[in-house]
Formats: structure tokens, C-alpha cells, sequence
């Protein structure tokens, strides 16, 4: 089969490789229809996240048809059409048992190196590196899901893969940010990074009710399409000061809740984001967390912090003055997506979202590697590629 | 996973065992090394302290460290190879726990066939029951080689502990205990292992020395965590067998087997 993957820094390739076979009782193999390049697969193109290999697979955001079932998986028939969370979940551990699905004990082969990291292991995760696991991606004509019994979830006949694509990761994603924030009648809440998952979240707060929501980021194409989609107020960082804008948009309060969709390779020219630059060439730092560290002086004392940008190491200069005087609440975690497939799909059928309206791009799997490099590079508009095998 | 220092208070306190203090717990070094520690950190100390350069300070920050270690019997290089000199001499001790979500009765019924081990724990090839207390236990060593012995059980309480020991003729002397301690409000059960063995002398040493790699506790806990997954979930996750790209040089010695 055909499968995209990583070389080396800013080199993906498509290459022919053996079609996956299935290894364990409760796997699955599923025959990809849409496959889309996540944010958070640039970091791994960047060269940002260790551990991951020269043939890797990449790819964690994708749906299709079950062509192969192992015998201990019963909920699903063949020729189904599923969506495939991103977060691979055995649902019979401590933490699956308390929806805590990105936190499942027993999915991560490779668990001793993220405890060595982290203390302890997350999930395993498709494409995303040996320290989540090392398993081949969904960026491919087949993949390999393992706990088919509890991850993928049916689609509805009559949608299509454009509407239910991104309740694999992006939709959640932004969800979960907006949902963590506690958004109460009259809260504003401000979102760093119009990306993808920060077009989700602006879109989310909506529907969980804040009354205003404020997009900052330096992309014309990005904000615009959150204040045609989601009504945002935008701030572009390149033009406005955003502390003492969002100040004077708030009446000198702050955010009610504050969300950082960027993560670990924040831009900017301030004198925070020169240092970070510096010590992450001379490997003296690995995440850059401008970002995070203004949406924290921002944020409206007894606000909340909520962090779906990916981490993956550590970060210098953590304002944590400012968080504990202001009473800051933190919330973050790689996505429960198990526990929003069906109520964001419910709310998809109602109307109330049609996910499709973030892609830009859609190419075919061959096209991968310039999809790659558009999205980077944010060139000709790009906001979200969808590839075709 | 690892054992936590609340836990070895509490075991203390369990009246199967003798209590033993938290200071002759920490203590892993034996008489004799201790003496010969003590002396030669203080004659490296004073050797280091007259030279004057930054060679004898570091010679002499290091004789004192070895005068601490013979004085307090506590060698911070045993704890992390999970080496304890003072119980037994040339003993390798090894102290791991797991928490599963099942009961004890199923974990404990589980292992209690001990012919079932072989499909958690890495090393071993093959167990077999050969009466109700008696085994016999084939290990895998580097080079084809295999180390075997008998293993009687010394105590038994179903649902909760199994002790045993290697038969006196055994390739390599073991014994430990396996525990199956319930967790309150349906959390399930941890497991605990408590496992000693002494490596034997010669080649065959050698061979177990490499079996059980430089740290024996990270062995023991990859097969706990095994036998965690295998029990959760009826099967241990891999990647072993999936498919890749074309992979670098450096990528396959890195990482053989996936």
C-alpha cells in the first residue's frame, strides 16, 4: 500500500509499504477514505517531538471502511464505515473506566520511555512518535487499529467524510478546550492561535454559550475566518499589542477564560520569544511557550487557563506568580475523544456545526508531501488539508 | 509502580513477617565491605586532601562518600542496581508493584498456574507443574543457553500471597513472595513482588548476569506490566509486525525489532 512517511526534518515521502496485518484478538484493519495532516503533525515535520523514526507512518486523523476484524471484536461488522479516534483506549483500566480515554494505562508499548519523560505514560497514539507508542499512522490506504472494539465509532449513512473527519481529533479537541473553560452567561473567553483546533474552540465556546469570543494570531486568512464563522473579535499580533488590546476590549477585567491552541512553537517578536528561540537552538530548552505565557498574564484573575496546545517537554519562564495570585485554574490533557464521538456527532446532525468549514485544501495521498509544506508554511490560504488515498 | 516507603512501613507491621526498622531496611551493604569501604574512603580522603589540586578534591569527595557508605552500610549504587549486599552476600534483590482492575481471586488463580507465567514474563521459556508444590522452571539465557530448576512452594494463602524457593540443586537459587492485596472501592488489586536470587558463580553467571540485564526491577516491572495488560485487556499491545517505510541505517540498530 501507499503510506506517507517521515524522513527527517520538513521530509515526508509516500511509499509503497506492506499492507498492516492484524496483529492482536481486538485489532481491526481499516481501508482509509479521508485522512487529514493535523497542527500537531507539524511538529512532528518541524523535527519538535523525539522518538520518531526515519519509515515511521504518520497520521492520526482518519475514517474509512472495516475491511478485516480480529476475533475478539464483535461490535463491528465488515464494510462499516467508521471514524477513528486519535487516542488508542483499552476501556478496561482505571482511567478508561473514568472516561480519562487519552490516559489509558495498557495501550503504550513503549510506556517506560514516557515514564522516564513524564512520570507516567499516556496513551498510545497513531503516528505520533516511539514515546506514544510507535504505532504507524492513518496518513496510508490501510491502517491498523487496535481496540477496534472501543475506539471507532459507526457513521450515520448519508454524511459524508468531510462532516464527521474531524470528530477524530480537531472538533474534540477545541470541544474539550472550550468545555474546560466553565463558560457561564457574559463570559468572554480568547483564543491563541486560529488554527484548526482554535477555530474549533472559538466555534465551541459559542455553542457552549460565552458572549464573545476574541481570536488572536497574525494569519489575515485565519482571522477572517473566525469572524465569519465563530464572530470572533480578532487581534493580529503582528499589529496590535495584545495584553493592553484585550485589556481595553474587556473593560479592563481580562478573558474569563483564556486558551492556548498554539502549544510548543509559539511565534512572536517579543523579547520572550526571542529567548525561547535561542534556547531551544542551543537545546538548553525544548518547547517555546510565548503563547502560553501571555495567555496567562491575560487572563482574568479566578479565570481558567486551558491548554490543548501539544506540550512535550518543558518550558522556562512560567509566569506561576501570576498564576497562583490571580487564582488561576489549569486545565489541559491530550483529548478524551471517545467521550465527545457522539454528542459533537449529534450536534453535527442538528446543524448546529458543519465541521467541513475549516479545510482549505483537499489533495490526494501522492500530494501529501506538498501538503505538508503548504500548511507549514501557511501558503496559498492553507488553514486545513484533507488527502484522499 | 515502584515500591513506596508508606508501603514498606505497613508491611512491617504485617504479622506474617518480622518487623524490621527503616534503617536496617536502607542497609545494603555487608559487614566486611563495609570495614574495607570505611578505611579506604578515609586513606582516599586524606591522599586526596593533600594533594591540593581539583583531581584530589574529586578523590577526596569520593573517599568520602565511601566513608559514608561504610559507616551508614548504604550504597546508593546497590539501590539502583537493586544489589543488597548486607542480607545475603552476592544476593540480588528485586521489589516491584502493579495495580490491575481485577480481583485478587482472578489474578491469584491466574498466576497460581504457573504454567501461564511464561506468556507475561520475558525470560522465562517454560514452566511445569509437576505436583501441588512443586515446578520446574526453564529460563532463556543469551547464546541458546537455558538455566532450569525446581521450585517448591513454601506458603500459600489462596487469594492473597504465594511464597516459594528453588530446590537445593537449582541453577540459580530464588525465592520471593507474590502478594494480592485488594484496593479500596473497587479499584482492584495490587500486586506485589518481592524476588532474591543469587547469581550463580562462572559462565553460567555470567549468562544469568546478562538474562536479567544491568537492572533486574526494570525487568520485573516490564513483566508486571505485562501481566497487567495481559489481565485488563486479554492481550498485550505491540507494534511488532506493522508495517514501515524505508528505514535509516542508524533506525535499525536502534530499534531491531519493530
Amino acid at each position: 500500500m501507499r503510506a506517507l512517511c517521515w524522513h527527517g526534518k520538513d521530509d515526508v515521502r509516500v511509499e509503497n509499504v506492506p499492507d498492516p496485518q492484524i496483529i492482536n484478538p481486538r485489532d481491526a484493519i481499516i481501508k482509509v477514505t479521508s485522512t487529514a495532516i493535523c497542527g500537531s503533525d507539524l511538529h512532528l515535520y518541524d523535527g519538535y517531538i523525539p522518538t520518531v523514526e526515519a519509515g515511521d507512518i504518520l497520521g492520526h486523523e482518519f475514517m474509512g471502511e472495516v475491511v478485516e476484524l480480529g476475533r475478539e471484536v464483535k461490535n463491528l461488522k465488515i464494510g462499516d464505515r467508521v471514524v477513528v479516534p486519535f487516542p488508542i483506549s483499552c476501556g478496561n483500566c482505571f482511567f478508561c473506566k473514568r472516561g480519562l480515554w487519552s490516559c489509558c494505562d495498557n495501550s503504550n508499548p513503549n510506556a517506560w520511555m514516557a515514564e522516564k519523560l513524564w512520570g507516567y505514560s499516556p496513551c498510545g497514539i497513531f503516528g505520533y512518535s516511539h514515546l506514544t507508542g510507535g504505532y504507524a499512522g492513518g496518513q496510508a490506504e490501510y491502517v491498523r487499529v487496535p481496540f477496534a472494539d472501543v475506539g471507532p465509532m459507526k457513521v450515520p449513512d448519508g454524511m459524508d467524510d468531510e462532516q464527521v473527519l474531524f470528530l477524530t481529533d480537531i472538533f474534540p479537541t477545541g470541544y474539550m478546550a472550550a468545555e474546560a473553560c466553565d463558560i457561564q452567561p457574559g463570559d468572554t473567553v480568547a483564543v491563541w492561535g486560529a488554527g484548526p483546533v482554535g477555530q474549533f474552540a472559538l466555534k465551541s465556546a459559542r455553542l457552549l454559550g460565552a458572549e464573545r469570543v476574541i481570536a488572536i494570531d497574525r494569519q489575515p486568512e485565519r482571522l477572517e475566518l473566525a469572524r465569519r464563522e465563530s464572530d470572533a473579535e480578532t487581534i493580529n499580533f503582528d499589529e496590535l499589542p495584545v495584553l493592553d488590546t484585550l485589556k481595553e476590549l474587556t473593560g479592563g477585567r481580562g478573558p474569563d477564560a483564556v486558551i492556548d491552541a498554539v502549544g510548543l512553537e509559539a511565534h512572536g517578536g517579543s523579547p520572550d520569544a526571542l529567548y525561547d528561540r535561542a534556547k531551544a537552538a542551543a537545546f538548553m530548552e525544548t518547547d517555546r511557550g510565548h503563547a502560553l505565557r501571555e495567555a496567562i498574564i491575560a487572563c482574568r484573575k479566578g479565570g481558567t487557563v486551558s491548554i490543548p496546545g501539544v506540550y512535550g517537554g518543558f518550558v522556562d519562564k512560567i509566569p506561576m506568580g501570576a498564576v497562583m495570585n490571580k487564582a488561576l485554574t489549569f486545565k489541559t490533557g491530550q483529548t478524551h475523544v471517545h467521550r465527545y464521538l457522539r454528542p459533537l456527532l449529534e450536534r453535527i446532525e442538528r446543524d448546529e456545526i458543519n465541521p467541513a468549514f475549516v479545510i482549505t485544501h483537499r489533495l490526494n495521498l501522492d500530494e501529501a508531501a506538498h501538503g505538508y509544506e503548504i500548511f507549514k508554511k501557511k501558503q496559498d490560504n492553507c488553514i486545513k488539508v484533507v488527502l484522499r488515498p | 509502580m515502584a515500591a513506596t516507603e508508606r508501603e514498606t512501613l505497613s508491611r512491617s507491621a504485617d504479622s506474617r513477617q518480622p518487623p524490621r526498622s527503616l534503617a536496617a531496611q536502607q542497609q545494603n551493604v555487608g559487614t566486611l565491605e563495609r570495614w574495607i569501604s570505611a578505611f579506604g574512603g578515609g586513606a582516599l580522603t586524606a591522599y586526596g586532601l593533600l594533594q591540593r589540586s581539583a583531581l584530589g578534591g574529586a578523590l577526596a569527595a569520593s573517599g568520602g562518600y565511601l566513608v559514608y557508605r561504610g559507616v551508614a552500610g548504604n550504597c546508593l549504587g546497590y539501590r539502583a542496581l537493586g544489589v543488597n549486599t548486607a542480607r545475603h552476600p552476592g544476593v540480588v534483590s528485586v521489589r516491584q508493584a502493579v495495580s490491575i482492575t481485577k480481583s485478587p481471586a482472578e489474578l491469584y488463580e491466574f498466576w497460581r498456574n504457573f504454567e501461564n507465567l511464561p506468556c507475561f514474563m520475558d525470560h522465562l521459556e517454560s514452566v511445569t507443574v509437576q505436583g501441588d508444590k512443586r515446578s520446574h522452571w526453564v529460563a532463556k539465557a543469551p547464546a541458546g543457553m537455558t538455566v532450569a530448576w525446581d521450585a517448591n512452594i513454601t506458603d500459600e494463602h489462596p487469594k492473597e500471597l504465594i511464597s516459594w524457593h528453588s530446590a537445593p540443586d537449582a541453577d540459580i537459587e530464588n525465592w520471593g513472595t507474590v502478594r494480592f492485596v485488594a484496593e479500596p472501592e473497587d479499584r482492584g488489586t495490587v500486586v506485589h513482588v518481592e524476588l532474591e536470587y543469587r547469581p550463580p558463580a562462572g559462565k553460567l553467571g555470567a549468562a544469568v548476569a546478562r538474562l536479567f540485564g544491568e537492572e533486574p526491577n526494570q525487568q520485573v516491572q516490564e513483566d508486571l506490566r505485562r501481566f497487567k495488560r495481559l489481565m485488563e485487556t486479554g492481550e498485550i499491545p505491540t507494534i511488532e509486525g506493522q508495517p514501515r517505510g524505508t528505514r535509516s541505517p542508524l533506525g535499525k540498530i536502534l530499534s531491531p525489532r519493530s
